[in-house]
């Protein structure tokens, strides 16, 4: 395998606190401290030139919709949409066609997964069929290679069922992933409640429904002691659940989505369902205490909930319509706007939320430029404006609210295991 | 002033002065439903389409019988004879019908916000006969125009909407509207089904109905619906008629000259007393046959006729 000599680029390494200019060396698919005289005659420079170098980003949330849902997309689409994105590590949500209940699914996805361009690392489901009933096959999924466990997209109504659940997955060191909603709450909902659902007619969503099942969380994660970690976390409230929470600290953590740091329910107004998701879009409020969250540490990580839904499906309706958007293709550059430019995070701070903090949450061996780490390199220009058009991205689907959208700052080149897998627009 | 609109989707999105127009127009149609001939053959040679992927026979029969008014050709499809329910999609539904060469399409729907969905994807004009809890615009500039015969100017008017506000389209409209026209709205019911977030469309909410009805010179029932019981939103149809139904003692409150409406169809008994429905304060029927002149008027208008042009009887 070829070396790499990244140079000129301005480092950016939050694991191991680098930010300024400097190399990254890279030999046999790990970072390395220096290049021996014989690797450096052989490495392939890459000039780095205004651009940061920085651990390959780290999503602990897409939806890859294999097996069963390859209409949308596959594990090697969404890779390749990953690797556009800047991602080099991802986690599977275990909502797939069948459900990953059972280990047999879980070969499946490994399998595919050996083609795609970044890591794919499967979750397994909480319980058998996703039916919040009774427990999946904890033991037998960690075998077959879960990091974790999750219902996503549902989360488990009964406080019982749950208790069991982290209870059992703790034996295996499985942190629960949550999907926090109390299903009573939000019967047809299909956006926020407030306002602008009352204006528009909408059937709302209480932020209420969100909190009840986080409060649950931390409360049962408090009496077991066991992981639970809040999914793409919405509400202000429950931001500020998660900040006490932290300060007794009880063992939760949380993740926040681009989408819910850029947008509010006020982007309805045209009934566009590429601006419907689960949780949906809240107020100006709720976004401004999720990036406060971000800033002071009540909340861990940035993911996106990458969710592809094809054209067929997205475009009728906005009740009708499935819920979920794409995220993995812009989500850098909305990090960057919002929280660099508009709420003046240092641009170090970003990248941890997006490598370092999110591969923590769920103890996975990246997002470090660390000497012996894996070789999940990110290369990105901060500045470089750019259009972007989902109907032409790596993604199998284009159902994102920020197609047609000027964006800044655009992917350069991503590394994974010392491989160079996209660069300049094409996957390798 | 010209009539520019292709569609009529919502009051929110209207001009007071548009408003006007369609009530102007409208008047001239009420004054030709007054004739011995009452058919005009503005939309002669033109096909509506009644698309009710939601049943209404009543919002259904006042289109068709403006429609057919206008002279023009009308073909209603009811929600359980259509493709719907065989899975067909709105847009391959929509499309299928404007490849048949329709002019125009009414559409009543459950989900909001379809009509413009609709309005998006075809170049026909879709007048919108109510979308999910959304919006009913011609059930509102109706009800205006009926108030309007009524009582003259709308400006500071005191006007109370009562009942299910919260899942209701026809409330929505008529807070656009009569606010356009300057009248004063609360509306009045249950906290369950009269949320607060409704003053941030400008009116007053109040769950109490004493001082809501107070000098009030509209009152606008909303038919309750018993399903709303079974979701927990009022624990009996006895309780809600106790605390909101409209009755003799409570019409009292009114301003002597005040009107009662009722956009139908009414559950005697419960959200009114059958008596005060049938009393002269109702308004209940003139809404009915206004509803006719004001359609008239919508479809005249988004077919590209403009309202100083009403046209004479054939
Ligand atoms: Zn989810």
């Amino acid at each position: 395998m070829t070396p790499l000599w990244i140079e000129n680029g301005r480092v950016i390494d939050p694991a191991t606190k680098r930010d300024g200019p400097g190399d990254v060396f890279v030999a046999d698919g790990v970072i390395v401290a220096r290049l021996t005289g014989a690797q450096k005659k052989r490495a392939k420079k890459i000039d780095a030139r205004g651009l940061v170098v920085c651990p390959g980003l780290v999503d602990i949330h897409v939806h890859f919709r294999e097996p069963g849902q390859t209409h949308k997309e596959t594990i090697l689409t969404g890779s390749h949409a990953a690797a556009a994105g800047g991602f080099t590590t991802v986690v599977c949500m275990p909502n797939t066609s069948p459900v990953a209940d059972h280990p047999g699914t879980i070969e499946l996805i490994n399998a595919a997964a050996k083609n795609a361009a970044v890591r794919v690392y499967p979750t397994g489901c909480i319980t058998v069929g996703m039916k919040g009933a009774q427990l999946a096959p904890h033991g037998s999924l960690k075998k077959a290679g879960v990091v974790a466990l999750t219902d996503d997209g549902l989360c488990i109504q009964s406080n019982e069922l749950m208790r069991r659940a982290v209870e059992y997955a703790k034996m295996f060191d499985l942190p629960i992933l949550d999907h926090c909603q109390d299903d009573s709450l939000t019967k047809d909902a299909v956006m926020n409640e407030g306002t602008v659902s009352t204006r528009l007619g909408l059937k709302g969503w209480p932020h209420a429904a969100e909190d009840i099942i986080v409060a649950r969380n931390i409360i049962l994660s408090a009496y077991t002691g066991a992981h639970i970690h809040m999914q793409h976390v919405s509400s202000a409230y429950s931001v500020e659940l998660m900040r006490r929470a932290k300060k007794d600290g009880v063992n939760v953590t949380a993740e926040a989505t681009p989408h819910h740091l850029a947008l509010t329910d006020e982007s309805l107004g045209t009934y566009d369902p590429n601006f419907k998701m689960n949780p949906p879009l809240r107020t100006e409020a709720d976004r401004r205490a999720i990036i406060a969250g971000l800033r002071n540490g009540s909340l861990d990580c940035i993911g996106t909930d990458h969710a592809p839904h094809t054209p067929t499906e997205k475009d009728r309706e906005f009740d009708y319509a499935p819920n979920g958007i794409t995220g993995l293709e812009t989500a850098l550059a909305v990090c960057l706007d919002v929280l660099v430019r508009q709420n003046k995070f240092k641009l170090s701070r970003v990248i941890d939320l997006l490598t370092r903090r999110a591969a923590a949450v769920l103890r996975l061996p990246a997002g470090s430029l660390a000497p012996g780490a894996n070789a999940d390199v990110c290369l990105f220009d901060p500045e470089a404006k750019w259009t972007y058009d989902a109907k032409k991205g790596f993604s199998k689907s284009s159902n994102s609210p920020w197609h047609g959208q000027q964006l800044t700052g655009r992917v350069q080149t991503t590394i994974v295991g010392g491989r160079i897998v996209y660069r300049a627009g094409r996957i390798l | 002033m010209p009539w520019t609109r292709q569609h009529l989707l919502t009051i929110e999105e209207l001009a007071r002065a548009e408003i006007e127009q369609i009530l102007a127009t409208a008047a001239a149609f009420k004054a030709v439903l007054g004739r011995k001939v009452k058919k005009v053959p503005a939309l002669r040679g033109k096909t509506v389409v009644n698309l009710f992927l939601e049943p209404s026979t009543r919002t259904r029969l006042s289109f068709e019988m403006a429609a057919k008014l206008l002279s023009a050709d009308v073909i209603s499809f009811d929600a359980d004879r259509s493709s719907t329910t065989k899975g067909e999609s709105l847009r391959d539904t929509a499309q299928n019908i404007q490849a048949l060469n329709a002019d125009m399409i009414v559409l009543r729907h459950s989900a909001g916000g379809s009509p413009l969905y609709l309005s998006k994807l075809l170049h026909i004009p879709v007048v919108n006969a109510g979308d999910g809890a959304h919006e009913h615009p011609t059930q509102a500039l109706l009800d205006v125009f009926t108030m309007r015969e009524k009582l003259g100017d709308l400006r500071g008017r005191k006007v109370v909407i009562l009942g299910d506000i919260l899942f209701s389209r026809v409330a929505r409209s008529n807070i656009h509207a009569l606010t356009k026209l300057g009248a004063d709205v609360t509306v009045v019911g249950p906290a369950t089904l009269v949320p607060l977030w409704f003053r941030a469309l400008g009116v007053r909410v109040s769950h109490e109905l004493r001082s809501a009805l107070a000098d009030a010179d509209v009152v606008m029932l909303l038919r309750i619906q018993h399903e709303r019981q079974a979701a927990g939103h009022f624990p009996s149809v006895g309780e809600y008629t106790s605390m909101f139904g409209l009755n003799k003692t409570r019409a009292a409150w009114l301003k002597p000259d005040a009107i009662i409406m009722h956009p139908g169809p009414i559950n005697r008994g419960v959200e009114i007393d059958s008596e005060l429905a049938d009393s002269g304060r109702s308004v209940i029927l003139q809404q009915v046959t206004n509803g006719i002149a004001v359609r008239m008027a919508c479809l005249y208008l988004c077919a590209g006729g403009q309202p100083e042009h009403v046209l004479a009887p054939v």
